[in-house]
């Protein structure tokens, strides 16, 4: 247990679920401003790490470090406070309000009881929905009801509301799953533009999506790391071949 | 940007409130005997509980089917102080201990328990009719919400505590009363309540404290809080994840429940002139989810009309046809979550207001513009669309 520079360092994690370790042994650091995808067969626990990560499952063992504070037994909400934000693999929005009300709940004012009942929605509230709108594509469907949506435009708006809250790590769990291919080319430019300034953590089964955005890819399988590298590495790796990209 | 969720029905605009305030404050009151307003006050005092129902349930998605634990709560602690009252040493010279009540004294009682010490104090009694039941909710809260209890399993807690509370009620007998409840009382710090003029004054001071509570609903639903509670109906992982603490805020909309039912409860005693634990239950606490679902329970306007419409059927039906009144109750709440989930307030919303807004239309060309929006739509840029 060092210290690091990392912004997100993962030691020893291990989960088990009756005995079977769901992940087994796991260590991997994101560094400052990385997007790091992680792929791997289906079951190899890669929606494990990130529901470890962000609090909905308990590790068993092991050590998660975001800016070198220990999160393992944080509560979730308090995770999301410290500046890590995750989307679901399903779009995971409120369909009973509108766009923008969906952005301004996630906006990170208020968040306490008395903070939500005394909530103004003031200028810079207004300003920040509006900016965030725009970025995901969504500025000229404020007002409509988020469950009108198409599926792709409810993965913008899911991830949109990340990005309000402006967390320094984002983590992103099949965000091009169900999208069309023009719906795939805009969401890649959109994760290149918010990560700036941010570390992104990725799901993703998409080879060619990977191959765009990703500075790093972790291969997880049945728990463990597979494969660690650049994009071109993990690809030629045999193991890899073998388990999962196929021959 | 108009602060209406798509989905909900409006809470009730000013206009709403002010006609339930016209009927409630001049029309009943004119048209019927002091008998019959009695009555409403009664069946008004269930409207607090389905005003509480509709944040709780209808906004938050927490079904409880244990509101008459609060309504008792609030009930009780106000005719403890009412019984204090009438049960002077006076009054009760002829028991063999004098100036305890007389329950107390038929079960052999020789002195005042403790926890009716303090219910000598008018102000003790109207500090405990809100805080004993928040204070309830919360216990109840924490150990339900933290431990992500929901749905269906916490109605069924809910409803066993409304059966733990009526049979301690009954059992403990020489406490409070038993299964007879709290009966004979007569004033209120030296102030006749069973007269005519105290029957008006509780009616109004009623309807006072149900617009009370429907306007801090009001607050409550339209602020960033009534969103949450819609969010967290819909995705509470994802209200989780944004960084809020979803058990907080259910307690809080379980506690102000509590807290309005309790106000409820405190005004039927007054009105009525007894509690009992036939009002505390399983079967009354499902009564409450009925009124409110039958007004609509998105509606909290729509909760009171619920309240008064349900009562006023059951009285009028349960004179006629005793026997099949539970039937016909039953009927009604399958009809209205089969037929017309969103309750009266829905049937309004879809099929009368329509015509009413194009009539207003006709005779106020000028005024039925929208409410004036913000800057934000004015400026919104052609964003690419795909």
């Amino acid at each position: 247990m060092s210290n690091t520079d990392f912004v997100l360092a993962v030691e020893g994690l291990t989960v088990s679920f009756d005995g079977f370790k769901a992940v087994n042994d796991l260590s991997f650091y994101v560094d400052e401003n990385e997007i790091r995808v992680i792929i791997g067969p289906n079951g190899a626990g890669k929606t494990t790490v990130l529901d470890l990560i962000c609090g909905r499952t308990k590790a068993t063992e092991g050590s998660i470090r975001f800016r070198n504070r220990e999160i393992t037994r944080m509560r979730e909400h308090e995770i999301v406070r410290t500046g890590i934000g995750r989307k679901f693999q399903n779009p995971s929005i409120y369909g009973d309000l509108t766009v923008f009300e969906n952005l301004e709940i996630s906006y990170p004012k208020g968040r306490s009881v008395w903070g939500a009942l005394t909530f103004k929605r003031d200028a810079e509230v207004i300003k920040r929905v509006q900016e965030v709108a725009e970025m995901i594509f969504l500025a000229d469907l404020l007002d409509k009801q988020a469950e009108l949506l198409s599926h792709g435009q409810k993965q913008w708006l899911e991830i949109g509301m990340l990005l309000i809250q402006d967390p320094e790590l984002l983590m992103l769990d099949e965000p091009v799953a169900g999208m069309s291919v023009v719906e795939r080319e805009k969401t890649a430019e959109l994760l290149r533009r918010i990560s700036q300034g941010r570390s992104v953590i990725v799901i993703e089964h998409d080879m060619q999506f990977v191959a765009r955005i990703a500075d790093k890819v972790t291969v997880l399988h049945q728990g463990k790391i597979l494969s660690e590298g650049s994009i071109d590495k993990v690809k030629n790796d045999p193991k890899v071949i073998e388990v999962y990209l196929g021959h | 940007m108009t602060i209406k969720p798509a989905s909900l029905l409006p809470g009730g605009n000013l206009m709403g409130y002010a006609l339930l305030a016209l009927l409630l404050l001049l029309v009943l009151p004119l048209a019927l005997d002091l008998f019959r307003l009695n009555l409403i006050g009664k069946y008004l005092t269930y409207a607090f509980v389905a005003v509480g129902l509709v944040l709780c349930w209808g906004y938050g998605g927490i079904l409880s089917l244990g509101q008459g634990v609060f309504f008792g709560l609030g009930g009780y602690a106000m005719a403890m102080f009412l019984k204090l009252e009438a049960s002077d040493p006076e009054s009760t010279k002829i028991q063999s201990t004098p100036g305890i009540p007389d329950f107390m004294d038929w079960n052999q009682l020789t002195e005042l328990p403790w926890f009716w010490q303090p219910f000598h104090s008018f102000s003790f009694t109207l500090l405990a009719i809100v805080l004993v039941p928040a204070i309830i909710a919360m216990v109840i809260g924490l150990a339900m919400f933290t431990r992500r209890v929901g749905g269906v399993y916490f109605a069924i807690i809910t409803q066993a505590l409304a059966a733990i509370l009526t049979i301690l009620i009954i059992g403990q007998q020489g406490y409070t009363g038993g299964v007879n409840g709290m009966t004979d009382l007569r004033t209120l710090m030296g102030f006749d309540i069973r007269t005519d003029g105290a029957k008006y004054l509780f009616y109004y001071l009623c309807v006072l404290l149900l617009f009370g509570c429907l306007g801090l609903a009001h607050y409550i639903s339209k602020s960033k809080l009534g969103r949450l509670l819609v969010a967290m109906r819909d995705k509470e992982d994802r209200v989780r994840f944004s960084g809020y603490d979803v058990a907080a805020f259910k307690i809080f909309v379980f506690c102000m429940a509590g807290v309005f039912s309790a106000i409820g409860g405190a005004m039927f005693t007054l009105q009525v002139g007894f509690m009992s634990p036939t009002l505390v239950g399983i079967v009354p606490s499902i009564e409450m989810v009925i009124f409110c679902a039958v007004g609509g329970r998105l509606s909290l306007i729509g909760a009171v009309y619920g309240a008064l419409l349900v009562n006023f059927a059951k009285t009028s039906f349960s004179e006629s046809f005793p026997e099949l009144w539970l039937f016909a109750m039953g009927g009604l709440f399958i009809a209205v979550v089969m037929a017309f989930p969103n309750g009266l307030a829905g049937l309004y919303n879809s099929y009368v207001a329509p015509h009413l807004a194009r009539l207003i239309a006709r005779w106020l060309p000028a005024t039925t513009e929208p409410a004036a929006v913000p800057a934000i739509e004015a400026k919104q840029p052609q964003g690419a669309q795909p």
